[in-house]
């Protein structure tokens, strides 16, 4: 099943490797990492989504939490989350197509940030679905480039994650 | 006043009284070697190759409850430390190793003799540092030593620039230690202990599985307590020999690929089992699909909660420090009893096993000397009293098999990693923590020649050190795996042009003998134990067709255990 955990650590030079190296070296997959510092700036937060049986997830908490520099950690999956992942998408836009991809992102409330003769540039915020369902909607025959950041999570209301 | 990073470690060290440093010098530690050469507190044991360095602070570690120091200098040093280091890592070995690394300019250039320590070994150690700042030299070697000895204990580098340990700072050394992101367990919960009290008391079958956790706590005297109390079978994994007395009645041997059919058999038919600071290895349960066949209720204390139902599905998982958790499952046991009628059924099932399970025994000969043999009369000469250090083989199982330990931390072997060329410099380690020990070292040829440079150590520092190659002829363990399972192809296991041992130790200045009857097995081992200053190096000729058994093959569950033939 698919998780996202949310992790606080220590931002240091090398606690980015020893989450990375943990799941290369126990063959525990990532499908999208996300990380950069808080409030705090001692403090990274990193989000993580992930698979695996339960007993996998069981053991890729436990191992995150082992890890010296991680301070604190949430499986946010096991209740009320949200997650939101950004991304950039650039598309040939000729002619028709161009009123065509504005309607499309106006559905998805998307937004134009860039835009040429023959291409434009559209930034999108949603859930991992919302993003695949138009990059979808456009087509792999026009999309040029495709950046995501991996999903980012929080806890909803009183769910909390903090030192 | 202001000292430079040198002397500021040094000074650390000799705060942590730190009494051995085991090393080896090099350009990026020159300045470290300077400051340890202007003072005398700290010790340093120059050996011959730094894996050699990491062993030695090892069995240090593990024959006291110290932390082991190592120091090495940057690139090929800390490659070649980098074996010890995971050796260490496996078995929860409390250890500070610290590096030198080229100075900070130049990190990333591919400097001579530079390699990325932090990176290269972070898989294998309990946490890694690389000190930017002469200042934070103080503060990260006490996080060192508090993260290397506290939790689950385990190596530590600290990787310091040949430029920082020239740099001046002024030296204070942190009087506490407090790291927000690390909290070792410690008391287990109070529920939980209650729960398994409950539990233990309504087992009709239980069994007690003892590992290395059980040493590395200190908790034997808690074990003990609680085997006797509940009068339950007690088993020991290979790690945590010597944890529970070998001689005592409830216990009924190592368990696992080479342990006793009593032992495997009860793990596999027991109903209740209470497993203590183990973690039911590959080597131990065997497959775990056939382990999970015989329904049973697992009761596990381990300090790392990352070890519990990482395995095997557990029932009752206890987090905390074994000896404080076994301290307070006594305490609610006190005064109950389990049940006098299901008890004594059990043990005489256990019994039956354990008489069957006699044909774990060997066939001596008159004419060859059996290894089995050799360990049998090591043990009566030292009075089962020696630190016994081992290395990885056949050699290594008989020795564990048939050396019975009676108390902790005596026997020293590598277990997780079944590391080669431990023995020796892990001796060495072992003599320098505890001087006036009798220490032998059970080898194999093989084996010895991985660390051989070490004899020159052990002369400089009158170690007297018995070594005990079980002299086969042959890679054996790996021959055994061959005969059965390879069609007897022995590829590349037989020890073609070995040097001549005796002449060998004897060119290190050492005491060299040669065994190669049965009859002359005690006597050369009497005397050798009597030459109390000098290192003996015992090359006794034996059966090279012996394998180690019972055995588990591998993959295969632990009642389809194979006994010995012929017997
Ligand atoms: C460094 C290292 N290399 C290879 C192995 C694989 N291995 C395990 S046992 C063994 C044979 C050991 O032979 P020897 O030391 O002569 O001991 P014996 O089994 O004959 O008692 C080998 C090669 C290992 N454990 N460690």
């Amino acid at each position: 099943m698919r998780h996202i955990i949310s992790l606080l650590m220590e931002n240091e030079a090398g606690a980015l490797s020893r989450v990375a190296g943990l799941f290369s070296a126990r063959g525990y997959n990532i499908e999208s990492l996300s990380v950069a510092p808080t409030e705090d700036p001692t403090l990274s937060r990193m989000t993580i989504v992930t698979s695996g049986s339960d007993a996998v997830i069981e053991q890729i908490n436990k191992q995150l939490n082992k890890l010296v520099d991680v301070a604190a950690l949430i499986d946010l999956s096991e209740g009320e989350h949200l997650e939101r992942e950004l991304m950039l998408v650039k598309v040939r836009a000729e002619g028709d197509a161009r009123e065509e991809l504005k309607r499309m992102a106006d559905t998805f409330r998307g937004r134009i940030i860039d835009e040429t003769d023959r291409t434009c540039t559209i930034e999108l915020t949603g859930s991992c679905a919302e993003l695949d369902s138009l990059l979808e909607k456009i087509g792999r025959d026009l999309i040029l480039e495709t950046v995501r950041t991996g999903a980012s999570g929080i806890g909803r209301g009183e769910r909390i994650l903090k030192l | 006043m202001e000292l430079t990073g040198a002397e500021i470690l040094i000074r650390c060290l000799q705060e942590e009284q730190v009494e051995y440093v085991f090393g080896y010098p090099g350009g990026a530690v020159l300045f470290i070697y300077d400051a340890l050469f202007q003072q005398d507190k700290v010790k340093h044991v120059l050996v011959r190759h730094e894996q050699a360095a990491v062993h030695a602070a090892d069995g240090y570690a593990r024959s006291s409850d110290r932390v082991g120091v190592a120091l090495v200098t940057s690139g090929p040093g800390l490659t070649n430390a980098v074996t010890g280091i995971a050796t260490a890592y496996m078995d929860s070995t409390p250890m500070v190793v610290i590096s030198g690394q080229v100075p900070t300019g130049a990190i990333g250039e591919d400097a001579f003799q530079e390699v990325d320590a932090v990176g290269i070994t972070r898989p294998c150690v309990k946490h890694n540092f690389l000190v930017k700042d002469a200042k934070d030299i103080a503060p990260t070697i006490k996080k060192a030593f508090y993260l290397a000895k506290s939790g689950r204990p385990g190596p530590v580098l600290v990787d310091i620039p040949k430029d920082v340990s020239n740099q001046k700072a002024s030296f204070e050394y942190p009087a506490s230690v407090n790291i927000r992101s690390y909290h070792p367990a410690g008391k287990g919960d109070s529920g939980q202990i209650r729960r398994a009290a409950q539990m233990l008391l309504q087992a009709r079958r239980p069994m007690i599985y003892a590992g290395g956790g059980v040493v590395l706590s200190d908790a034997s005297a808690q074990l003990i307590s609680l085997v006797r109390l509940l009068n339950f079978p007690c088993t020991n994994t290979l790690m945590g020999l010597g944890g529970f007395p070998a001689s005592d009645k409830h216990f009924v041997g190592m368990l696992g690929m080479h342990g006793t059919y009593e032992a495997n058999m009860a793990m596999q038919h027991c109903d209740v089992l209470l497993a203590v600071g183990a973690r039911f290895d590959d080597r131990v349960i065997g497959n775990v699909e056939h382990f999970a066949e015989v329904p049973r209720k697992i009761i596990h204390i381990d300090i790392d909660p990352s070890s519990i139902a990482k395995r095997v599905k557990v029932d009752l998982p206890i987090v905390g420090d074994v000896k404080l958790v076994l301290d307070e499952l006594l305490d609610v046991l006190r005064n109950s009893t389990p049940d006098a009628a299901a008890m004594a059924v059990w043990w005489q099932q256990v019994d039956e096993w354990r008489a069957a399970g006699g044909k774990m025994r060997y066939k001596n000969s008159a004419e060859i000397i059996k290894p089995q043999f050799v360990i049998e009369k090591l043990h009566e000469i030292t009075g089962g009293d020696a630190f016994i250090t081992t290395d990885v083989g056949q050699h290594q199982m008989w020795a564990a098999q048939y050396y019975k330990f009676d108390q902790p931390r005596r026997w020293i072997t590598s277990g997780g990693l079944g590391t080669m060329g431990f023995g020796l410099p892990a001796a060495m380690g072992v003599q320098m923590v505890n001087p006036g020990a009798t220490v032998a070292c059970v080898t194999g040829e093989g084996s010895i020649q991985m660390n051989i440079q070490e004899l020159s150590t052990c002369k400089q520092f009158h170690l007297p050190i018995k070594v005990i190659l079980l002299n086969n002829g042959y890679l054996g363990m790996v021959r055994q795996w061959q005969e059965f399972f390879h069609g007897n192809r022995y590829s590349e296991t037989y020890m073609n042009a070995l040097p001549d041992f005796v002449r060998l130790a004897e060119a290190y200045g050492h005491v060299g003998m040669r065994i190669e009857k049965p009859a002359d097995v005690e006597p050369a081992l009497k005397e050798a134990f009597a030459r109390k200053h000098d290192l003996v190096f015992m090359d006794f000729k034996t059966d090279p067709t012996e394998n180690v058994y019972p055995m588990v093959p591998g993959g295969r569950g632990l009642s389809e255990i194979i006994l010995a033939e012929e017997l």
